[in-house]
């Protein structure tokens, strides 16, 4: 095969793999509450899940100094005192993977307090491993070419 | 493409050639590295509002790690004031013309510490500590204190930049990924430097030093060692050294067979893996456990550390080209096929650091307006909010990074197992996979 032509064809592949849209479960939105302890240098829960369309409430309970959480993506934030706690609520309406970081300075290891977040499937994950198989595939038949 | 040499325009040659620009840049940074050792040692404790911190581990590494390696290879090393202090002292001069005599010691190096396992060594020190390094300014103050005191140190004891060359954590990965620049410093004919009497470039001349690095220029096929300070140019007779512009990665179709540089490769492919997990991923029990030094839990995180770097990465490597039909001792294949991973560690780094400086870019602003935490206000911009920036277009330029970073390691595997006759595949296959884990960390 034409080396230009097999290199179109893993760029258009690769296209569709990155952008293609994908069916969306159909389920219902629903309220979820989640209690996040957050203490020097961590929060707990640091991984949640909801679906897409979910109304998120999260109740942020400072167990030490103060903290704050600031969600990626959705640029939403809360910030608790040591000993209270603060809620926070909006519609997961984007779907993906969101880190969450704490917001106010609290301490040396502030910078790297961080949580992550998944509404629906993490489907550029995916999409990404995806990509990288395409790319392998299409250096390996490269080199099958210019054998 | 092909080759173009830079030095053939004047202006960059006579820029180059005259030491007042870089003696010009020399002090602007020698001026910044001193005053950020004294803000890390004298002022806020506070990492994110400490001109330490964030103009070291976020401004500099960003510029470093996104700009300065892969697009001018050991550009930083060419304008890094860590050596100076040790080089002028032990030249008796700043700028003047080389005295032949020897000021200190002027020993040479043992044989067996030339190689780049001290600056593993060093460089894994510093990672294994960095947790506390990247967040504590007094630590951030003592360990640059320490690199300017120890250059000094060498350069007193031994010739030439001794601790560039053999010990600095940052120098080995600059070197070992400044192969990959489309920037490079060449002689232009290899007949005049076997007939040039004398050797100046590497010996020193009245026009200039002795190369600082310990290279003879007429023996240069990459740029690993090179650190581009230009006092060749200075001391060439036959205006025989040319800076190229050249196509990315020239230096990997040669692929090295030391296995301290292979072993440097698994090193930064292995630590930017392992910071993306710790630092950056949601698990608070490894981020503890990095951060208090000298705990069990430190003890256990750092044998982990230790045991990715050495055994994991390297073994599966091994087992990974151990079938590929050669004859060639395996050693050899293993350093040589390493090769390929040096192009994928450097877009793991970049990917790593797009996250880490975006988030953290914006501390810049009020550490500029006041460096040391004492309530400054010099720009106005003190109280600057924290704002993570591009968050939107983070992740597809991470994936555009690694997945960049995949394909130019498996065609360098490619280069490699051409010239050493076996199989790419298993190179390729093994790229794939920390690829698919390194973007599992990050996204």
């Amino acid at each position: 095969m034409n080396p230009r032509f097999s290199l179109l064809l893993f760029v258009m592949a690769g296209l569709v793999v990155a952008f293609a849209p994908l069916p969306v479960p159909a389920i219902a939105p629903q309220a979820r509450t989640f209690q996040i302890d957050a203490r020097q240098f961590a929060y707990s829960p640091s991984e949640l899940k909801v679906n897409a369309g979910d109304t998120v409430t999260l109740q942020l309970v400072s167990n030490d100094v103060v903290h704050g959480l600031y969600l990626d993506g959705y640029d939403v934030s809360v910030e608790a005192d040591p000993g209270q706690s603060a809620t926070l609520t909006f519609v997961a309406n984007k779907p993906g993977s969101f880190r969450f970081r704490c917001n106010l300075t609290c301490g040396a290891m502030h910078p790297f307090m961080i949580g992550k977040l998944t509404v629906g499937t993490n489907n550029w994950l995916f999409r990404s491993i995806g990509l990288a198989a395409l790319a392998v595939l299409g250096v390996t038949v490269s080199i099958k070419q210019k054998a | 493409m092909a080759k173009v040499e830079l030095t053939h325009i004047p202006f960059i040659k006579n820029a180059l050639k005259s030491r007042y620009p870089q003696l010009a840049v020399f002090i602007m940074m020698l001026v910044g590295y001193i005053f950020a050792i004294l803000a890390g040692l004298i002022g806020t404790p506070v990492g994110s509002h400490n001109f330490s911190i964030v103009f070291v581990w976020i401004a500099w590494w960003a510029i470093l790690i996104l700009v300065a390696v892969p697009f001018f290879g050991r550009g930083w090393c060419a304008v890094c004031p860590i050596p100076l202090p040790g080089e002028w002292l032990q030249r008796g001069a700043v700028l003047s013309p080389p005295d032949k005599s020897p000021k200190w010691l002027n020993l040479r190096v043992p044989k067996m510490f030339r190689n780049i396992w001290l600056q593993n060594i060093s460089f894994l020190l510093l990672a294994l500590f960095s947790s506390v390094l990247l967040t504590t300014p007094n630590i951030t103050g003592i360990v640059l204190a320490a690199m300017l005191f120890a250059a000094i140190g060498l350069s007193a004891i031994f010739e030439r930049r001794a601790f560039c060359r053999y010990l600095c954590p940052v120098g080995g990965f600059i070197g070992l990924y400044s192969q990959t620049a489309p920037i490079e410093l060449r002689i232009k004919d290899k007949q005049v430097c076997v007939t040039c009497e004398g050797k100046p470039c590497y010996n020193g001349s009245s026009a200039g030093y002795g190369c600082p690095w310990d290279v003879f220029p007429g023996g240069l096929t990459k740029n690993t060692y090179c650190g581009l300070c230009m006092e060749c140019i200075r001391t060439c007779p036959h205006d025989n050294i040319a800076v190229n512009l050249r196509p990315f990665s020239a230096d990997l179709a040669k692929p090295s067979t030391r296995m301290d540089e292979a072993f440097k490769a698994f090193i930064m492919l292995g630590s930017a893996m392992i910071y993306a997990g710790v630092l950056l991923g949601p698990w608070g029990a490894f981020k503890d456990a990095a951060y208090n030094v000298g705990t069990s839990a430190w003890f256990i995180y750092a044998v982990i550390f230790l045991t990715i770097i050495f055994v994991i990465l390297p073994g599966f490597f091994t087992l990974g080209i151990l079938k590929t039909k050669s004859a060639l001792p395996l050693k050899q294949r293993f350093a040589s096929l390493a090769t390929a991973l040096i192009p994928l560690g450097l877009m793991f780094w970049v990917a790593f650091s797009l996250s880490f400086v975006l988030t953290n870019a914006s501390y810049i602003l009020a550490a500029l307006s006041d460096p040391l935490g004492l309530g400054w206000n010099l720009f106005g911009t003190a109280n600057a909010a924290w704002q993570p920036m591009l968050t939107a277009i983070l992740a597809p330029a991470q994936t555009l990074a690694l997945v960049g970073g995949l394909i130019w390691s498996a065609r360098t595997a490619q280069k490699a197992a051409n010239k050493e006759k076996v199989s790419s595949i298993q190179v390729i296959i093994y790229s794939l996979i920390v690829t698919s884990i390194m973007l599992w960390l990050l996204l």
